[in-house]
């Protein structure tokens, strides 16, 4: 590209356009008052080259009138505007017959010579002395709008500096080759050099150059706005606002010529509007070379930077750049502080200021949108209002000081002058931003919508719900009668059901297919048994129900204590085949019904379980009846609460379905199979009292899924929670935010006590929450203990001892401290204090002691059961508490 | 720990026994051994603050051998260290008397012992007890239960927890396979088994059995999942240890994962056959004869300082099965007059009636489940009703009892022993 320059230079070296020179002088005085040193160069050199002047000048009046002749009459075009061109494209008259015919749609004369009246006005302010005439002061003006586009492309060098340009080529910072001038006193007398330098970043670092506004011009910009300026690309918005600014400037230039003419004196307005044309027409001569000079990178960014004021360009700190093949030192310009410190020293001779605002906020990519959006606004209220379509002089000057005073002003999009559109462009942005922050800043905590869940729950859809544990000796088919229950109710697939069956049979285990619906670990499919509870949801047209699936196993039974906690009644499975009952009683029927009892459940159905085994022998049905209902009675179940119903798990007999007519065995059974059984005991949960303190045991600690990483599950205890509240995890004493609520694997707003809920908590680590542990309002929270006194029924001899104390999922460890008294069943009272020995079935008053120091969340009315060794020992009701 | 010298005077006690500490177990032996008001004359580090004229100060530390009347012991089970602090008896260049000085007492350190009071026949017991030097048996026990594991070392007189593994697992949800679940059991013997190799330190010490004992099928699932680990590199496990683990191995069954589980498991015929120990079996046996005399309450088994006293006035635990269970940390206590109530309690026990005496260790299981009894039981040779309802206050009189101090036959003839086989 330079050398594509070199030759033209020397063209026009050849040429000999001295009239240059002096144009350029003139500019000096005008445009480049900061540029003194380089203005005293200037004039040497126009002293040197007045001979090349005269040819250039003639060269230009030949090749006006060849352009005339060939665009004819008919175009209007005036003779400045066709010498402008011919300076544009370099006096080839070809080009620039080209451009005019393209651009001049008839009748756009008066510009230029507003231009050169605006041009003789700022050259008569100056001290130089200036070649005065038409095509001086137009080619002076052409300068002057189009300094920044002609950095830009780099085919405009300033031909009247031929011989600076090689010097220039020599030197990268061709000032220091000359000797250096004194800056002139009344440029830098009252603005120290600090300023000037705050004004331009990225200077500082070149503190070995002197404060010259052409040297500080070589300055590489620094990305000001967090990008590098060619990067600044404008948006397409930005680009369609810059083409309706210039059809605006276009229509406003033709008004212009009709009333405006130049009849009237200079004023200080009509410099600043007709700045607005100049830029306008600059802009459409850069259209016209950036589509010829398609060579240059990123021609976007570029044209943008050129939309400029004429101001821009002081022809002698240009002259040595032009040598230079980057562009970016040069669109560098743009950005810096210049302005300001002109604006203080004589902001009325230049407009440049708004100009340089609005190359800032162009230069603000993520401002685009909003700045070009907004700043059609501005320019149709220029048409409006002529003169008050630039920036007032106040408002150059303020704005230029903002930006000296600080860097970050710069980022403001000042490209309004001024009144309310700047600020609704400030707005737009701290909108944004603030949008961004609110975002950012309150995370995903949820807010809770302060539901009304008494009234909410009391409104509801009614329809009854209840949760079973099913209770029963090992083996005597708790799960295969639930997972039958479950097939047959449709809610585990034919699919599923035929899988889990070939798995059975593949491990020789067929009979178990059902029972695996529930025992779904790989663990409790190789042992035939259950370990854990099974949870599991169904629903019947009148009610819908939570299974809890207990281990039947002696090993397992404070799993099974944690199912019962939760559960409203207890569906209680026992073998009628031979044997099997009776060793049943023997085992774990007997502890599980007292311990179902203990946790409060009070109704029990008593599904007597493989009747098809015993041929659905009504004596066995009846004995069984009689033995468990004596029993059941013995534990405090009512008589009322315990129903009977025959059963056969495996073949599905009488469990959804009614018995069929063809088992002539069963046909005396007359009451409906065990679902219905069921249903009737689904009882409405009654009158909750929902304002008590909210208590949750947490059941599981799980991974609820990838955007719940930590979710509990359990029976809400007492009162509700929803969405939103913060709660209390005892006895890690942290609190955690409910994000979401699933009730019956369904999300829900809230969850009342009785409900088995599943919450998704946030704002809490995992390790502090553990089956076990207690959520609860944190402003009425329980408290950790390590000692409490209760009054229990003992199953076996309670010594002072060490004990499990099982509430629920709670599983501690802790020891009978002292043996209080042993009272009376009837009455309550105290029939010994200080017993030694507690003997079975005796009501006791005994102090439980915990051995840790953090304590245990119980408090007082909390039903505890006590064992050791693997067996129940006592149950009873925590009557005092003390940490 | 080994008996360097004594001079025991067999008529009334006096004098003095100098020991050498081996082991860490022997610092539970002394924590026994040394009682409050008793001298010790061990070596000590003692930081010396000097004063110069200008009154700048400037402190170093210095090696000597201090002489203290105990008055506080405090015993570390966890690190086996024993803290004894007390006031200078024997006035030296470094310490005056009556300075305070808590010292450490430390491994292969002699120290010397004398007795304020005498050597009674418990503290005689203590010395044979201590000095024996058969090999102990020890063995490691994993109580665990799904999401918990207690790791903890057992010793003929401790049972101390080692380490305790606590991991939040998931419960199987649904009727799908419960994946998480699994893993996090996974991840769980993982856990467990470094932990566990990590303790055991099996490149530098024997090998000894370690017990796997859990409620259900967990202690059986770690064995396997041990089992694969041994056949499988796994990250963080050095295979060729897990192998010489393995024929260690021995699961039992427990009803929790919680320490006190383990009296369940020590008890069991499995453990006791493996484990040379007898002593403590005979314990744990003992306990649970008495705690099913006391469910039957046929009024053979009591419990309680007061109630025993009386059953031994009546001279009801004597021979014919009468068996006095008491717990060493009565003869901890800081009172010089209780200490002397419990000794001639077993005194009496002993050389009187004829009857049983078992000293149990408070840190073992078996003493742990006394010390919920008050630290005093008794199975007597014949039912007595209402031992604790006859009231009267009689704790007067026993302390008056205390004073008299017993001539021991059987002390001095294990002082003799201990003088044969054990000076150097």
């Amino acid at each position: 590209m330079s050398g594509h320059r070199r030759v033209k230079d020397i063209d026009y070296d050849e040429d000999g356009l001295d009239s240059y020179e002096e144009d350029h002088s003139e500019e000096e005085g005008e445009l480049s008052l900061e540029d003194k040193g380089m203005a005293h160069l200037i004039i040497r050199l126009d002293n040197l080259r007045k001979p090349q002047r005269t040819s250039l000048l003639q060269q230009m009046r030949q090749n006006t009138i060849l352009v005339k002749e060939a665009l004819g009459d008919e175009h209007g075009v005036s003779e400045q505007a066709i010498q402008e061109a011919l300076w544009h494209y370099y006096y080839d008259v070809g080009k620039s017959v080209a451009y005019l015919k393209n651009q001049h749609t008839p009748k756009q004369p008066k510009k230029p010579k507003q231009e050169s009246r605006f041009d003789r006005a700022a050259a008569a302010a100056t001290p130089m002395k200036a070649s005065s005439g038409e095509l001086s002061s137009s080619l002076t003006t052409r300068t002057f709008q189009n300094g920044i586009g002609a950095r830009k492309n780099l085919l405009f060098p300033w031909p009247g500096h031929p011989r600076k340009i090689t010097t220039s080529m020599v030197h990268p910072y061709p000032l220091l080759g000359y000797p250096l001038p004194e800056p002139p006193p009344y440029y830098f007398s009252n603005v120290p050099p600090g300023a000037l330098l705050a004004c331009a970043p990225g200077i500082t670092s070149r503190s070995y150059l002197p404060d010259y506004v052409p040297v500080r011009r070589t300055q590489p910009r620094g990305p000001l706005l967090g990008g590098s300026a060619s990067a600044a690309k404008p948006s397409k918005l930005a680009a369609l606002a810059a083409a309706r600014k210039k059809k605006d400037a276009e229509q406003k230039a033709a008004a212009r010529t009709v009333d405006e003419g130049h009849k009237s004196s200079v004023s200080l307005l009509d410099r600043l509007a007709k700045k607005d044309i100049g830029a306008v027409e600059t802009r459409e001569e850069n259209k016209s070379w950036v589509v010829t000079q398609a060579a240059s990178t990123s021609s976007y960014p570029l044209r943008r930077k050129r939309d400029p004021s004429p101001v821009r360009t002081p022809p002698t700190s240009d002259a040595p750049q032009a040598k230079q093949p980057e562009e970016k030192p040069q669109e560098q310009t743009d950005l810096r502080a210049m302005p300001s410190i002109f604006a203080r020293t004589i902001c009325f001779a230049l407009p440049r200021p708004s100009h340089v605002e609005q190359k800032q906020s162009d230069s603000m990519p993520y401002l685009s949108c909003h700045d070009c959006a907004t700043a059609t606004v501005p320019e149709v209220n220029r048409t409006k209002r002529d003169f008050f379509a630039g920036p007032s002089p106040d408002d150059v000057v303020l704005n230029a000081q903002a930006k000296a005073s600080s860097s970050k002003s710069k980022q403001a999009p000042s490209k309004k002058p001024s009144g309310p559109k700047s600020e609704d462009g400030t707005n737009g942005v701290t909108n944004g931003v603030e949008k961004l922050s609110v975002e950012d800043i309150i995370p995903q905590r949820t807010k809770s919508k302060n539901l009304d869940i008494p009234a909410l729950y009391a409104s509801r859809p009614y329809k009854p719900s209840a949760s079973f544990v099913v209770i029963g000796h090992v083996d005597h088919g708790k799960s295969t009668l639930m997972g039958r229950l479950l097939y047959d109710l449709k809610v585990v697939d034919q699919r599923s059901v035929d899988k889990l069956r070939r798995e059975a049979t593949n491990t020789g285990k067929s009979s178990f297919a059902l029972a695996w619906v529930m025992d779904s670990t790989s663990e409790e499919r190789e042992r035939g048994i259950t370990v854990d509870i099974a949870m599991n949801h169904f629903e019947t047209s009148k009610c819908t129900f939570t299974i809890l699936d207990a281990p039947g196993h002696k090993d397992f039974v404070p799993n099974m204590i944690a199912g019962a906690s939760q559960a409203d009644f207890a569906v209680l499975v026992i073998d009628a085949s031979t044997n099997a009952f009776e060793s049943g009683l023997r085992g774990q029927t007997k502890e599980h019904a007292l311990l179902v009892r203990s946790a409060g459940v009070r109704g029990v159905v008593v599904a007597v379980n493989k009747m098809d085994a015993c041929g659905w022998n009504k004596e066995r049905f009846e004995e069984i009846r009689s033995q468990i209902g004596a029993f059941l009675s013995s534990a405090g179940f009512k008589e009322e609460n315990i129903v009977f119903v025959p059963c056969a798990g495996l073949t599905g007999e009488n469990v959804v379905h009614s018995l069929l007519p063809s088992n002539t065995q069963a046909s005396w059974w007359h009451h409906g199979p065990l679902v219905s059984t069921l249903e009737t005991q689904a009882r409405a949960s009654g009158t909750l009292d929902l304002r008590r303190p909210f208590r949750l045991q947490v059941s599981d600690v799980f991974r609820g899924g990838i955007t719940n990483p930590l979710s509990v599950s359990g029976k809400v205890e007492q009162g509700a929670v929803q969405a939103g509240d913060v709660l209390l995890a005892q006895p890690a004493g942290q609190t955690a935010c409910v994000k979401a609520i699933e009730v019956d694997n369904e999300a829900a707003d809230y969850a009342v006590a009785g409900q088995i809920a599943t919450l998704h908590l946030t704002d809490i680590e995992a390790q502090y929450l553990r089956s076990g542990d207690i959520l609860c309002d944190p402003t009425k929270a329980v408290k950790n203990i390590t000692t409490f006194t209760a009054k229990v029924l003992a199953f076996e001899a309670l010594l002072p001892q060490g004990v499990d104390v099982h509430r629920g999922r709670l599983h501690v460890p802790g020891r009978v401290k002292r043996l209080l008294a042993v009272l009376d069943k009837g009455t309550g009272q105290v029939a010994k204090k200080q017993p030694r020995v507690v003997q079975a079935g005796a009501v006791a008053r005994v102090s439980i002691e915990f051995d840790g120091e953090v304590g245990i969340p119980l408090e007082v009315g909390n039903r505890v059961v006590l064992r050791n060794a693997g067996e129940t020992i006592a149950a009873g009701l925590i009557e005092g508490v003390s940490s | 720990m080994r008996l360097i010298k004594q001079n025991i005077e067999k008529k009334d006690g006096s004098g003095s026994a100098t020991l050498l500490p081996e082991e860490p177990e022997d610092m539970w032996h002394a924590y026994n051994l040394i009682r409050p008001t008793d001298l010790l004359r061990a070596s000590a580090l003692r930081r010396i603050t000097t004063e110069s004229a200008t009154g700048s100060t400037s402190s170093q530390r210095v090696q000597t051998t201090l002489t203290l009347r105990v008055t506080k012991l405090d015993f570390d089970p966890q690190a086996s260290q024993l803290h004894v602090s007390g006031t200078v008896a024997e006035e030296n260049k470094y310490v005056k008397l009556g300075g305070f000085h808590t010292l450490d007492l430390e491994l292969q350190r002699n120290f010397t012992l004398t007795k304020a009071d005498g050597w009674d026949s418990v503290a005689l017991a203590q010395l044979r007890e201590s000095i024996d030097q058969t090999k102990k048996a020890v063995c490691w026990a994993v109580v665990m239960q799904e999401g918990l594991a207690n790791i903890c070392l057992i010793t003929e007189y401790q049972t101390i927890l080692r380490q305790r593994v606590e991991v939040s697992l998931p419960k199987k949800r649904g009727t799908g396979k419960s994946s998480d679940h699994e893993k996090a059991v996974q991840r769980f013997f993982h856990t467990v088994l470094e932990t566990l190799l990590r303790q055991l330190d099996l490149a530098n010490s024997p090998a000894s059995p370690v017990l796997l004992a859990s409620p259900g099928f967990t202690a059986t699932s770690f064995q396997s999942y041990i089992k694969s680990a041994a056949s499988s590199s796994t990250p963080g496990i050095d295979v060729k240890t897990l192998k010489a683990l393995l024929p260690q191995l021995l699961v039992a069954h427990s009803a929790s994962g919680y320490l006190h589980s383990l009296a369940e498991v020590l008890a069991s015929p499995a453990v006791t056959a493996k484990l040379s120990d007898t002593k403590f079996a005979r314990e744990t046996q003992l306990m649970d004869r008495f705690y099913e005399l006391l469910r039957k309450d046929d009024g053979r088994a009591w419990y309680g300082p007061r109630e025993i006293e009386r059953a031994v006035e009546k001279g009801a635990v004597g021979r014919g099965g009468g068996v006095l269970l008491i717990s060493n940390s009565l003869f901890r206590s800081q009172d010089v007059a209780v200490r002397r109530r419990w000794v001639t309690l077993v005194d009496k026990v002993k050389d009187d009636e004829g009857g049983e005496v078992r000293i149990l260790s408070s840190v073992h299981e078996s003493g742990k489940r006394l010390e919920g009894l008050g630290g005093v039981a008794a199975i007597l040779t014949f039912p007595i009703e209402d031992l604790d309802d006859m009231g009267g206050e009689e704790g007067g009189e026993d302390v008056e009892e205390d004073e008299v101090v017993q001539p021991e036959v059987e002390g001095v003839e294990g002082r003799e022993t201990i003088h044969e086989e054990f000076e150097i």
